[in-house]
């Protein structure tokens, strides 16, 4: 839960809760993405953002490079299988 | 060296470790003894067993691993407290995954569940919260857990709960904040260290000026690091370069994530939401003063403290269990009596050895055994 997760803002889902929808290497899930979003950076840019998901909240922008390079090495720790079931899960139920 | 072949970049690393090794050289380790350096950060644990960092660095360094891991430093009398809120029968209880398996007195929340408490694993705060609105007639409680990386979500999630006026859904409020934590490591007697790779995600939110204390007044180095293996070889050299340069400076390796001044909205969520605790119990460490937050009073209807009769027991833990000491980097995992005896992955005593953070586990997983035949 400590280490985000890359994914993809592909949709603005509810402007006003900050809400996107949000692909995980394929998962797909609503995010809150509040704490990416400010004037300089107003939620109509977001769709295309790479971001880093904590717990379901995109927490920081990233480039698309280092999006593919952290969800390698998440790979290889072990710990995107565990997220991404965790995601599955959640948006299944 | 098994798990370098792994390394993205084998070249880098190994550049890397003989400019570490060549740095090392040139200071002065008989008046240091080893050099001790902890990451605070139990994503930068995991990091370090998986690609067995530790046996590349030259050995007159030691990595120390702290108490980052939120999960391993929740004491016992907590999960008991959860799993009395669990047993209500109106109750839904969802937390992280992590906390399943961390053993109570009793029993953990996963064999509660077995037990038929209605226990749920949830990826995010938010589902914890749709669970609440699809179950208008249950109480839903949020284990709140973790450093500032995971508050800011919680803090969001109470505030959405709030705009939609959801009266069933609360948080049990269990995070806790690292810089105080530092501190109270820093002022125990029994621990030697020499600098600190810092937390990159919990600075991610917080930046790095609340460590500047660390730098200043206790004169230690500290290097908020990213977790990749790269990035962990990096900090550790640019640890060893502030002590080569007697220099104790706050730097930023992470700086393509980090910035300086932290995550606002973030930080603005977490201010309108918490306050800070007096005190709090951490496993193995103790009651650390002003380490933990509760929620502030004009969101006290969703604070699962103020819902519910919390028992708030204190249980001592296990006596043989030395899981302060490993903690405080005073003793090496396998020092302790119960490491893969006792406790093992499967049957957990300590919580260092529940989750792939936890520096027992991760010593049992990634050779561990090896470490201990050969110091033997
Ligand atoms: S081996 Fe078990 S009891 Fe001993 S320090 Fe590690 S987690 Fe604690």
């Amino acid at each position: 839960m400590c280490l985000g997760i890359p994914g993809r803002i592909v949709k603005i889902d509810d402007a006003s809760r900050k809400l996107a929808t949000v692909d995980v290497a394929g998962v797909k899930r609503q995010i809150n993405i509040a704490c990416i979003v400010n004037d300089a950076h107003p939620i109509d840019a977001c769709v295309g953002d790479w971001v880093l998901v904590h717990v379901g909240f995109a927490m920081a922008r990233i480039d698309e490079q280092q999006a593919e390079e952290t969800l390698r090495i998440l790979k290889e720790l072990g710990e995107a299988q565990e997220q991404l079931e965790a995601m599955r899960l959640s948006a299944a139920g | 060296m098994k798990y370098v072949d792994e390394f993205r970049d084998r070249g880098k690393a190994d550049a890397l470790v003989a400019e570490i090794d060549k740095l090392v050289s040139t200071i002065d380790i008989a008046a240091r003894r080893p050099i001790h350096i902890m990451e605070v950060c139990g994503g930068h644990t995991h990091s370090i067993f998986r690609y067995g960092v530790e046996g590349m660095l030259p050995k007159e360094i030691q990595l120390i691993h702290g108490p980052g891991c939120p999960v391993c430093v929740l004491p016992m009398g907590r999960v008991d407290d959860c799993i009395a809120i669990a047993e209500h029968a109106n109750v839904i209880f969802t937390t992280f995954g992590d906390a399943m398996r961390v053993p109570g007195s009793r029993k953990s929340l996963s064999q509660a569940r077995a037990d038929g408490a209605d226990v749920r694993m949830v990826y995010s705060p938010m589902d914890a919260l749709t669970l609440a609105r699809n179950n208008p007639d249950r109480e839903v409680v949020f284990f709140g857990l973790g450093f500032e990386t995971t508050m800011p979500s919680t803090a969001l999630t109470v505030l959405q709960a709030e705009s939609e006026g959801i009266a069933n859904f609360s948080v049990f409020c269990n995070h806790i904040t690292i810089v105080p934590t530092i501190k109270a490591i820093l002022d125990s007697p029994d621990v030697h260290i020499d600098g600190f790779l810092g937390p990159g995600h919990v600075s991610m939110v917080i930046g790095t000026a609340p460590y500047e204390f660390i730098a200043q007044y206790y004169r230690k180095p500290l290097v908020v690091a990213g977790f990749e293996p790269l990035d962990v070889l990096q900090s550790i050299w640019m640890v060893l370069k502030q002590i080569r340069e007697q220099r104790a400076d706050v730097e930023n390796q992470y700086a393509r994530v980090v910035q300086g001044t932290g995550n606002v909205a973030a930080l603005q969520a977490i201010s309108r939401v918490y306050e800070l605790r007096p005190f709090f119990e951490w496993r193995g460490l103790g009651s650390i003063d002003h380490s933990g937050v509760r929620i502030r009073d004009e969101y006290a209807r969703f604070d699962t403290e103020r819902k519910f009769a919390i028992p708030n027991v204190r249980i001592a833990d296990p006596k043989s269990c030395q899981c302060g000491e490993v903690l405080k980097g005073v003793i090496k995992p396998w020092q302790c009596k119960l490491f893969g005896s006792a406790c093992t992955p499967e049957t957990p005593l300590g919580a260092l050895m529940v989750s792939s953070e936890g520096a027992c586990a991760a010593y049992h997983q990634y050779g561990g055994f090896k470490k201990q035949a050969g110091a033997a």
